[in-house]
């Protein structure tokens, strides 16, 4: 599918999801008044020690629900001298991980170069790999060992072990391609009992409704990929679909908006809330902005300082005392158990 | 009243009936809630369960929450049609052996 910027769709204009977001309340609960009765309003930081950053939407697949409406007709992708600037910025302060996503983070030409830098930098290295890109073209079929190199963590997209369910989330033919990659991981060290090379995957739901318990579906998870394919994994981590982008735009053209809505709504979690990922981390966008998570880089929600806007000009102290910015869409990361970029949150 | 009986909406305000009988209710919601989690079976078979007995009972609330919590939980289409089955095999079986009573009578009263 072409990505909605491609398609003229009107959703992909940040200011109109929000104000979709902002209008369609037909009572739900709104966000911010459910985190100023938990007394957590204004968000703030509790530290700063992942730094995400979004090399670019350039993808080789074209997701049903993803949220940075990434597409092989993107042409969004990070430049070296922003890459450098990201480079100056992890050698200057303490951060405990980079998390590098996209898009397909492999498809920007810098990739490797980055990694290489970043290694040298004796930081943790954490890639969110599509897992087809490892097959699209055979100048990516060493990534398994330029990853293991590296030392890189691999986070990696697995909604379902059956090719139906993948495939109608991620396209046809995904599923075959992924159980491929994951293989070529696995023979290499990834995921493998006594190995330090870490495979984790990543489970988003093919719909409209939430992720049940993370422990039992990474059972289940384990079992069905081991038993059908000799596959081997880490942990799995349950990601909450967030009605933004493309998968708002399936909520409210299947007719699901106001149901999942509600249900996101209704399960708040203040416990959650605590403990969501944006007050631990900063994000980047492609061309050096600044945001409080990857779904806020999607909105445009640039970080709220007057003084700081870009990578260029990052300033830790200041960047620890913002206040996060929220809105209706934040119900993605507070309902039940949690989700962030790691998985559930308690 | 409405023009239809069931209405999707109605299935969030199941725990409104405990405006005309609180105790009751709490005492059911509670028992719910307990007979639902893991123990010797899994929360995920219990949903399978539920989901079967669903169609038994035909219940359109209880079709419509154990489709989503089975989804929830992981469960496939092909694990969810077969519990289906399952209820469908007991239903139809149920009837079925009910005609060893018409066999006996037929046998009793022809020559």
């Amino acid at each position: 599918m072409p990505s909605l910027k491609h398609t003229g769709n009107k959703l992909f204009d940040p200011q109109v999801q929000l104000k979709y977001l902002e209008t369609h309340i037909n009572g739900l609960n709104v966000f911010d008044q459910d985190l100023t009765a938990s007394g957590l309003s204004p968000l703030k930081p509790r530290s700063l020690d992942v730094l995400q950053i979004n090399v670019g939407k350039v993808c080789n697949q074209s997701c049903h629900h993803c949220h940075v409406d990434a597409a092989p007709d993107r042409k969004e992708s990070m430049t070296t001298e922003t890459f450098q600037q990201c480079l100056d910025v992890v050698r200057k302060n303490k951060f405990s991980m980079v998390d590098i996503t996209g898009g397909a983070p492999e498809l920007n030409p810098n990739f490797r170069w980055f990694v290489s830098e970043l290694k040298k930098l004796k930081v943790n290295i954490l890639v969110r790999c599509n897992l087809t890109i490892i097959n699209s073209h055979k100048r990516f079929s060493d990534l398994p060992e330029f990853y293991a190199e590296n030392n890189v963590e691999v986070i990696a997209s697995m909604p379902y072990f059956t090719k139906n369910r993948t495939d109608s989330q991620r396209g046809d033919g995904v599923f075959e391609s992924s159980i491929h990659a994951l293989q070529m991981l696995n023979a290499v060290g990834y995921g493998m009992e006594g190995s330090d090379l870490r495979l984790n995957l990543v489970y988003n739901p093919s719909g409209a409704f939430l992720p049940g318990d993370q422990l039992a579906l990474e059972q289940q998870f384990k079992k069905e990929l081991f038993d059908r394919f000799s596959i081997n994994f880490n942990n799995l981590y349950c990601i909450t679909n967030l009605p933004i982008s493309r998968f708002l735009n399936y909520l409210i053209t299947s007719g699901n908006y106001q149901n999942y809505m509600e249900k996101l709504s209704s399960s708040f979690n203040p416990v959650a809330a605590q403990n969501v990922m944006c007050r631990e981390m900063i994000s980047v966008g492609w061309d050096g902005s600044l945001y409080d998570c990857d779904f806020n880089q999607m909105l445009e929600l640039g970080v709220d300082l007057e003084s700081i806007s870009h990578i260029s000009e990052y300033d830790h102290t200041a960047l620890i005392g913002r206040n996060i910015r929220t809105n209706q869409h934040c119900y993605g990361c507070t309902a039940g158990t949690g989700s962030s970029c790691g998985g559930s949150v308690v | 009243m409405e023009k239809t009986y069931y209405d999707p909406a109605d299935l969030k305000k199941f725990g409104d009936v405990s405006e005309f009988g609180p105790e009751l209710a709490k005492k059911f919601f509670d028992y719910y809630g307990e007979v639902f989690k893991d123990g010797a079976l899994t929360a995920r078979e219990k949903s399978l369960i539920a989901l079967a007995v669903a169609h038994t009972v035909q219940c359109p609330y209880c079709i419509d929450a154990y489709t989503t919590d089975t989804l929830e939980r992981g469960c496939s289409e092909e694990q969810m049609m077969e519990a289906v089955h399952v209820a469908v095999a007991i239903r139809g079986g149920s009837s079925l052996v009910h005609s060893v009573q018409m066999m006996n009578k037929v046998k009793e009263v022809s020559m």
